[in-house]
């Protein structure tokens, strides 16, 4: 732990140390990186969750190459940040900012939902250092993610828990009952990030079982809660810097997000929920987004 | 349901379990406490009291209760989750599934007052069908304890297990059962009460001490039964099934379906290695209203319908 604290701790004071511009950049690069590379997971296993990929991308690249403190190389270290990613599906983020940030090699990418390899379609903790617990089934991760943060409540411990949540999946009554629980117990350890691309599988959340007004449901929970452009790197990694500061209550952030960004044709189309790129598709997706990176 | 203490020589083995949590909470600080309003039922309002920062109370909200117990283990915690048994598995049963299991977390979930402790309240309140449900969810150990020292020595061999345990802890009340001097809890390995050639019973939880009379009522009668304590059903001790297998005939007994749990499990092995007649005691599904002891007794599951079904067994061996 001591080692590892150590190791975290320069890197991100050398994180810290730079401008924010420079954070940005960073990021941005490695966001755009991560979309192409899951573009690419997707179309050789011929089967993912591209929407969701693409609208969580940026959160949680700006966790893993900025915010979290972690070691690839003490995966299980007791002082790590958590980062628990309860839309399980989107495995194509979490995939490739795992790899990206060095727990597994960038070639297993390509055995993604091939037979026994450890990238399963969703999350595996026994098969891949990184991942703090398995998810899929919706409504599991925030409720994992409080008892990590009443874990560390209880022992004063200084690490903190991320979570990513979908926005269709706060229609799951474990997520209410998590949620009423972290702000009884005032976990400001803990931090949610709602993925809010307002697309669930089959169709908008507000014209299936509408959120709104969902600033006001974390709210009456006890929750301090913010609403973000999920896309906006500087806003974020501005908001996972005060997530270090102490605090008395849990943190929301309501990031509104576009599902498919970066890629015109899945944008906000609900279905690239589940989809596979075509040849086509695929070469003009890359080229979109290797033209956002160049400019 | 009653609220009256045991009758003179029976135990309430809630009693063990909450001890037995408290002596390892004294040596382990890592060891927690996590309930859904549940402090009074199972009686864990002394170690609220000893361990205040260690009881987490959900408050009524099974699932999330199961995956706060998960993401405790991952910080480093070692959970008693606690909450009536039929509530504890059948509400969060995809959480046990999933966070504990699947993601072996190193959780100790507590299913308390389980079988038909709540004889009066209904079906709802009965947890017959627990030990059907988690037998068939992998990587996760389920232990039945029969009497108080069981009970403890069970609790205290899971905190030292490295993954997921589910511990049926019963509230009706058992005597102690008659051991040899150094006997020893271990999981996954049944303990023989008993020799004998004739029949074996496999029993369970509440039914070892009913299979003890039962066997010593053969014994008057000249047939020597064999009595198996197989407090951990899964994984099950494979070894004793197949020393169960030899007798020619085996009668299993829980304080559950009578079918899907224990006696599921035997009869899978032995359907498979060792094909011996059996007799399932246990309960044929949802169940009227009356009290434990009247539904132990109207359904059978006493010495006497244990040694029933073996004179039965034994008269269809080959």
């Amino acid at each position: 732990m001591g080692k590892l604290q150590t190791q975290c701790a320069v890197v991100q004071a050398e994180t810290r140390a730079q401008p924010m511009a420079l954070r940005v950049e960073h990021v941005r690069a490695k966001a755009n990186w991560m979309r192409r590379r899951l573009l690419r997971m997707i179309v050789d296993a011929g089967q993912g969750h591209p929407g969701g990929d693409l609208s969580a991308t940026d959160i949680v690249a700006s966790l893993y190459f900025d915010t979290l403190r972690i070691d690839p190389l003490s995966p299980n270290a007791p002082g790590r940040d958590r980062f628990v990613l309860s839309k399980g599906h989107c495995t194509g983020a979490l995939y490739t900012a795992l790899a990206g940030a060095g727990f597994f090699p960038e070639a297993d990418l390509d055995t993604y939902l091939k037979p026994n390899s450890r990238l399963n379609g969703h999350p595996n903790r026994t098969y891949l250092p990184g991942v703090e617990t398995n998810t899929g089934p919706l409504g599991h991760g925030l409720p994992v993610a409080v008892g990590i943060a009443v874990a560390g409540q209880i022992d004063a411990a200084g690490y903190r828990v991320f979570v990513v949540t979908g926005d269709g999946e706060l229609q799951e009554g474990s997520m209410w009952e998590a949620a009423m629980f972290a702000g009884h117990r005032g976990l400001g350890n803990l931090t949610v990030i709602v993925d809010r691309n307002r697309l669930q599988q089959g169709a908008r959340t507000e014209d299936t079982n509408a959120l709104e007004p969902l600033v006001d449901k974390w709210r009456a929970f006890g929750w301090d809660v913010f609403e973000i452009d999920g896309h906006d790197v500087a806003a974020l990694l501005t908001a996972f810097d005060d997530a270090a500061l102490p605090r008395s209550r849990p943190r929301v952030l309501i990031a509104n997000t576009v599902k498919g960004q970066g890629v015109s044709f899945m944008r906000d189309q609900a279905s690239w929920h589940h989809g596979v790129p075509s040849a086509a598709q695929y070469a003009q997706a890359i080229a979109e987004l290797e033209a956002e990176q160049a400019k | 349901m009653s609220a009256a203490a045991p009758a003179a020589g029976l135990h309430d083995c809630r009693e063990a379990y909450v001890r037995a949590i408290a002596e390892l909470a004294a040596e382990d600080d890592r060891i927690v406490a996590v309930v859904n309003d549940s402090v009074g039922s199972s009686k864990l309002g002394a170690f609220r009291d000893r361990f205040p920062t260690r009881l987490i109370n959900v408050g009524i909200a099974e699932q999330n209760m199961v995956g706060v117990g998960a993401g405790l283990a991952n910080g480093g915690k070692i959970p008693f989750v606690s909450g009536a048994a039929c509530f504890l598995t059948a509400r969060a049963m995809e959480q046990i599934k999933v966070d504990c299991a699947y993601s072996q977390a190193n959780v100790k979930l507590c299913g308390i007052s389980s079988g038909v402790a709540y004889g009066e309240l209904g079906a709802t309140h009965h947890s017959i069908e627990d030990i059907a449900w988690l037998r068939a969810i992998d990587k996760l150990t389920i232990i039945v304890p029969s009497d108080p020292w069981e009970t403890a020595a069970a609790i205290k061999a899971a905190a030292a297990w490295d993954g997921p345990v589910f511990l049926r802890i019963s509230r009706m009340p058992v005597p102690d059962i008659a051991r040899t001097a150094g006997a020893a809890f271990v999981i996954g390995r049944a303990e023989t009460l008993r020799s004998g050639d004739d029949v074996a019973i496999v029993a369970t939880g509440t039914l070892v001490h009913r299979a003890i009379a039962a066997a010593e009522a053969l014994a008057a009668e000249g047939v020597s039964a064999r009595v198996i304590n197989m407090a951990t059903v899964a994984p099950i001790d494979t070894d004793a099934l197949a020393a169960a297998a030899a007798t020619g005939a085996i009668v299993t007994a829980e304080e559950g379906l009578a079918t899907g749990g224990l006696g599921g499990a035997v009869a899978e092995y032995c359907a498979r290695n060792h094909p011996v007649p059996m007799q399932m005691i246990g309960f044929p599904g949802f169940l009227p209203t009356g009290s434990a002891d009247w539904l132990m007794e109207n359904f059978g599951l006493t010495a006497h319908g244990i040694a029933a079904a073996a004179r039965d067994v034994i008269a269809r061996k080959r």
